[in-house]
C-alpha cells in the first residue's frame, strides 16, 4: 500500500521539476535542467506504474475505486457552508485535496505519464538548439503535474484545478515562441476558446454538485445511480449538457475547435504532448467520469455522440487539402476526438476511453514524427516541399508509416480495433437515428485513410521538391528523438490487443478492467438504447460486415492518395482541386469558420458597415462611453459653465458693482465738498492757521 | 534813560514773531521757510526769558534750553527729510510740495 497511500507524490515529481525551473532554471546546465526534468517525469511514470500494479491488487478486478484525502482544502463543517439538498437533507460545501484511482483514473495515469515521458525525453533531442531551453522544460513539468492533478482529482473542484492549469501551460506552450506575433495571437485564442469551454464546465460543476450535494466523484456516481433521480432530469441535463461545453472547448469540438489547429504554432512536442495525447483528452476523460450523470440526461447523450460524430467528418474533410504538415496532424486529432465523443455519446464510454488510450500513442508518433520530418527539413513544414524522404529519414519513415496504418484503422494495428469498437457501438446502440452516426463515422474513416496516406506519401515518397540547400541538409533526428517514434511505434501496434472484442476471439481486456467504473449504471439505466442481449451470431456477422467495411474504407481512402500522390513531382494536382474547385477552396480556407467567427464573435471582419461580436460590443461600448457617459460628463460640464458664467456676472456687477463699489461711490460723492478743501499747498494751510489765529485774537480784544 | 521793563522785549519779541509768520506765508524756499520757523521759536524763547527774569526765577530760561534743544533736533530733521526730498523731485520749492493732497 505504499504507493497507493503515497498517490499524491506522483503530480509532486514534475511539480518539483517545474519549480526547480522557476527559481534556478536560468543558471542551470542543460543537462541538469534535463536530469531534473526528464528525470522528474520518469520518477512519476515508475511511480505510477507501481501504484496501478498496487491498485489492481487492491482492487482484485472489483474495480472498487481507491480514494485518498490528504488533507481538507476548500470549506468546512461549518453550518453556515452547508446548504439545503433537495431531499431535504443538508450538505457540506466540502473539496478535498483528494485523490481518486479507478480502472479510468488509471489507465490516463500510465499513457499521460508514458508518453509524457517519452516525449520529454524526445524533447532532449528536439529542443537541444533552442533558446528558452529551462523555460520550456519548466512549462511541460508544470504541465504533466496539471494534467496528472486532473486525473487524480477525486472531486469537481481538484479537477477544475487541473483543468485550468493544462489550459494555462498549453497557453504558455503555443506561446513559446512569443516573439512570433502569430504564435502569440494562436496562444491568445486558445486560451480565450479555452476560458468559453471553462465557463460552462464550472457552471455544469456548480450545478452539479448544488443539486446533489457534493463535489466528491465518488458520492456524485452514488447518488446518481440511487434511482433518485429520473431519466432526463432537467437539472442533471442542464448539468450535463454545460459540462460537455466544458469539453468542447477543451477537446476541440465544434464549435470550440477553433484554436487546435492554430496551436501548432508552438513547439512540435508540445503539440504531441498536449494538443494531441493528452491534454484534449481531458474533455473525454471529464465526460467519461461524469457518466453516471450523462447516462440519467439523454438529450445530453443525443448532443455528445452528434457533435461528435459532426467534428469528426468536418474535421477530417478540412484535413483532406491541407498542406502544412502539422495542421492536417491537428484536424486530424480534432476528428479523432470527434470519435471518441461519439462513443461517448451513444454509450460505449469503454470504446470511447480506448480509442483514446490507442490514439495517444499513434498520434503522439505522428506528431514527434512530423517534428523529425520538420527537423530534417530545417524548419520547413509545408509539404508541398518536401516529397521522397524515405530512404533519408528511414527510421522515421518507418514509425509514421505504422503510425498512418494504425490511424487509417489497419489490422491488427492499435487504430483498428478502437476505431471499429466505436463505428460497431454506433451502430448497435442505435434507437433509430445511430445508423446515421455510423454512416458519419464510416465515411470520416474514409478520409481518415485518404488524409492521412497523402500526407505519408507527399512526405516520403515521390519527387523531391525541397529546395538545394534544405535537401543537403536532410538528416536522420539524433537517438534522443527516434528512440521515443520507436517505442511509440511498438505501443501503436500492440496498444490495440488489449481490447480485442470477442467477436474476433479476443477477451476486450481492456473493456473489462473499466467495466466496473461504467457497467453499474448501465445496469441503473433504463434507457432502451442499451439492450442486454449477448453477441448473438447474427450480430457477429453483422459486426464482422461493418469492419471489413471500414478496412475496405481504410484501403480504398489509402489507394485514392496513392494513386494521386505517389508519384507527386513539382506542382502535383490535388483531386479535389481538380473535379470540384469551389469545394476545394471551401474545404482549404477550412469551411471560413475563421472568417465568419471573426464576423460574428471577434469583429475582426464588418458586415457592410456593423461589426459584430467582441470587438463590435466595444465598439458599441466605447460609443456608449463617448456619446452618453462622456456626453453627459460634458452636459452636467456645460450645465456647470453656465452657472458659473452667470454666477460671474452676478459676482462682478451685482455684488462688487453694487454691493462694494456702491457704497465706495457715495462715499466719494458725499466727501467731495470735504476734498475741496485740500488743494496742497502747506503755506494756505499755515495762512489759514493765522487768519484763524488772528480771527480769534480780534474777537477777543474787540468782545 | 527809559528802563528796559518786560513789555519791551515782549515788543521785540512781538516784531520777531510777526517777521517769522511773514516769512513762514510768503517764501517758496524751504530753507528760509525752516529759517523763519527759527525766528519763530526764538521770539517764544525771548518771551520765556523775559517772564522768567519778570518773576525772578529759572523756570522760563529752563523751557527756553529745552525748545533750544527742540530747534536743533527740529532743524536737523527738517534739512534730513529736506535733503531726501530734493533727490526725488529735484525742487524745494513749497508750493511743488503738493502730494498728499487728494
Amino acid at each position: 500500500m505504499f504507493f497507493l497511500n503515497h498517490i499524491w507524490l506522483i503530480p509532486l515529481f514534475p511539480a518539483f521539476g517545474a519549480a526547480m525551473m522557476f527559481f534556478f532554471g536560468r543558471r542551470l546546465q542543460k543537462a541538469t535542467v534535463n536530469a531534473v526534468c526528464v528525470g522528474a517525469v520518469v520518477f512519476a511514470f515508475l511511480f505510477a506504474c507501481f501504484t496501478v500494479v498496487e491498485y489492481t491488487h487492491f482492487a482484485h478486478g472489483t474495480g472498487h475505486p481507491f480514494e485518498k484525502i490528504v488533507y481538507t482544502w476548500l470549506g468546512s463543517g461549518d453550518a453556515h457552508l452547508s446548504f439545503l439538498k433537495k431531499d431535504g437533507t443538508t450538505a457540506q460545501f466540502n473539496a478535498d485535496a483528494g485523490f481518486l484511482l479507478d480502472p479510468l483514473s488509471s489507465i490516463w495515469l500510465l499513457f499521460v505519464t508514458g508518453v509524457g515521458m517519452l516525449i520529454h525525453i524526445y524533447s532532449v533531442g528536439y529542443m537541444a538548439h533552442e533558446g528558452g531551453y529551462y523555460r520550456f522544460f519548466g512549462y511541460m513539468n508544470l504541465f504533466m503535474f496539471s494534467m496528472l492533478t486532473l486525473i487524480l482529482a477525486n472531486n469537481y473542484m481538484l479537477l477544475f484545478v487541473g483543468w485550468e492549469g493544462v489550459g494555462l501551460c498549453s497557453y504558455l506552450l503555443i506561446g513559446f515562441y512569443f516573439h512570433r506575433k502569430s504564435a502569440s495571437d494562436a496562444a491568445n485564442k486558445a486560451f480565450i476558446v479555452n476560458r468559453i469551454g471553462d465557463a460552462g464546465f464550472i457552471l455544469g460543476a456548480l450545478t452539479l454538485s448544488w443539486y446533489l450535494g457534493s463535489f466528491r466523484f465518488t458520492d456524485i456516481n452514488t447518488l446518481a445511480r440511487s434511482g433518485h433521480f429520473a431519466i432526463g432530469d432537467p437539472v442533471l441535463t442542464a448539468a450535463a449538457l454545460l459540462l460537455f461545453v466544458g469539453a468542447c472547448g477543451k477537446s476541440a469540438q465544434l464549435p470550440l475547435y477553433v484554436w487546435l489547429p492554430d496551436a501548432m504554432e508552438g513547439p512540435t512536442p508540445v503539440s504531441a504532448l498536449i494538443h494531441a495525447a493528452t491534454m484534449v483528452t481531458a474533455g473525454v476523460y471529464m465526460v467519461a467520469r461524469s457518466n453516471a450523470v450523462f447516462v440519467l440526461a439523454p438529450t445530453a447523450m443525443k448532443t455528445v455522440a452528434i457533435i461528435g460524430a459532426l467534428t469528426a467528418v468536418f474535421a477530417a474533410s478540412i484535413g483532406l487539402v491541407q498542406n502544412d504538415i502539422k495542421r492536417v496532424l491537428a484536424y486530424s486529432t480534432v476528428s479523432q476526438l470527434g470519435y471518441m465523443f461519439l462513443a461517448l455519446g451513444v454509450g460505449a464510454f469503454a470504446a470511447g476511453v480506448f480509442h483514446v488510450f490507442t490514439h495517444a500513442f499513434f498520434k503522439a508518433l505522428l506528431f514527434l514524427g512530423s517534428g523529425s520530418v520538420i527537423h530534417a527539413m530545417s524548419g520547413e513544414q509545408d509539404m508541398r516541399n518536401m516529397g521522397n524522404l524515405r530512404g533519408r529519414i528511414p527510421t522515421t519513415f518507418k514509425t509514421m508509416f505504422i503510425a498512418t496504418l494504425a490511424i487509417a484503422g489497419i489490422p491488427p494495428l492499435a487504430g483498428f480495433f478502437s476505431k471499429d469498437e466505436i463505428l460497431w457501438q454506433a451502430w448497435r446502440s442505435a434507437d433509430g437515428g445511430f445508423p446515421y452516426l455510423w454512416l458519419i463515422g464510416f465515411g470520416t474513416a474514409l478520409m481518415t485513410a485518404f488524409y492521412m496516406a497523402r500526407l505519408i506519401f507527399l512526405t516520403f515518397y515521390g519527387q523531391p521538391r525541397m529546395s538545394h540547400e534544405v535537401e543537403h541538409h536532410i538528416h536522420e533526428s539524433p537517438k534522443s528523438m527516434t528512440g521515443p517514434l520507436v517505442v511509440l511505434a511498438i505501443c501503436s501496434v500492440c496498444a490495440g490487443w488489449l481490447g480485442v472484442p470477442a467477436s474476433l476471439g479476443g477477451t476486450n481486456a481492456f473493456g473489462k478492467f473499466l467495466e466496473p467504473v461504467f457497467a453499474r449504471e448501465v445496469a441503473a439505466s433504463v434507457a432502451p438504447a442499451e439492450p442486454q442481449e449477448p453477441a448473438g451470431e447474427e450480430h457477429r456477422g453483422l459486426e464482422w460486415t461493418l469492419m471489413l467495411l471500414s478496412v475496405g474504407a481504410a484501403v480504398v481512402g489509402g489507394g485514392w492518395a496513392y494513386g494521386h500522390y505517389a508519384n507527386a513531382g513539382k506542382d502535383y494536382p490535388e483531386p479535389i482541386a481538380v473535379k470540384a474547385p469551389p469545394l476545394y477552396t471551401v474545404l482549404y480556407n477550412k469551411w471560413f469558420v475563421d472568417e465568419a467567427y471573426d464576423y460574428a464573435f471577434t469583429g475582426r471582419r464588418k458586415i457592410g458597415k456593423i461589426r459584430l461580436g467582441a470587438m463590435g460590443a466595444g465598439e458599441a461600448s466605447s460609443w456608449f462611453d463617448a456619446k452618453i457617459i462622456d456626453g453627459a460628463v460634458n452636459d452636467v460640464g456645460w450645465v456647470t459653465r453656465a452657472v458659473a458664467t452667470l454666477s460671474t456676472w452676478w459676482d462682478k456687477w451685482i455684488i462688487d458693482g453694487v454691493g462694494v463699489n456702491g457704497p465706495a461711490i457715495l462715499a466719494r460723492m458725499i466727501s467731495y465738498p470735504a476734498r475741496l478743501f485740500e488743494w496742497g499747498l502747506v503755506q494756505w494751510y499755515a495762512l489759514v492757521m493765522v487768519a484763524g489765529l488772528l480771527g480769534f485774537g480780534v474777537y477777543y480784544v474787540w468782545k | 534813560m527809559v528802563p528796559i521793563t518786560t513789555l519791551h522785549y515782549l515788543v521785540v519779541a512781538a516784531a520777531l514773531f510777526v517777521l517769522g509768520v511773514i516769512g513762514v506765508l510768503t517764501r517758496r524756499n524751504v530753507v528760509i521757510v525752516l529759517m523763519s520757523i527759527e525766528l519763530i521759536l526764538n521770539a517764544v524763547n525771548l518771551n520765556l526769558v523775559a517772564f522768567s527774569r519778570m518773576w525772578g526765577n529759572l523756570h522760563g530760561q529752563l523751557f527756553a534750553i529745552f525748545i533750544v534743544v527742540d530747534a536743533a533736533a527740529e532743524a536737523a530733521v527738517g534739512l534730513g527729510i529736506l535733503i531726501a526730498f530734493f533727490r526725488n523731485r529735484e525742487t524745494i520749492n513749497v508750493d511743488e510740495i503738493d502730494l498728499l493732497k487728494w
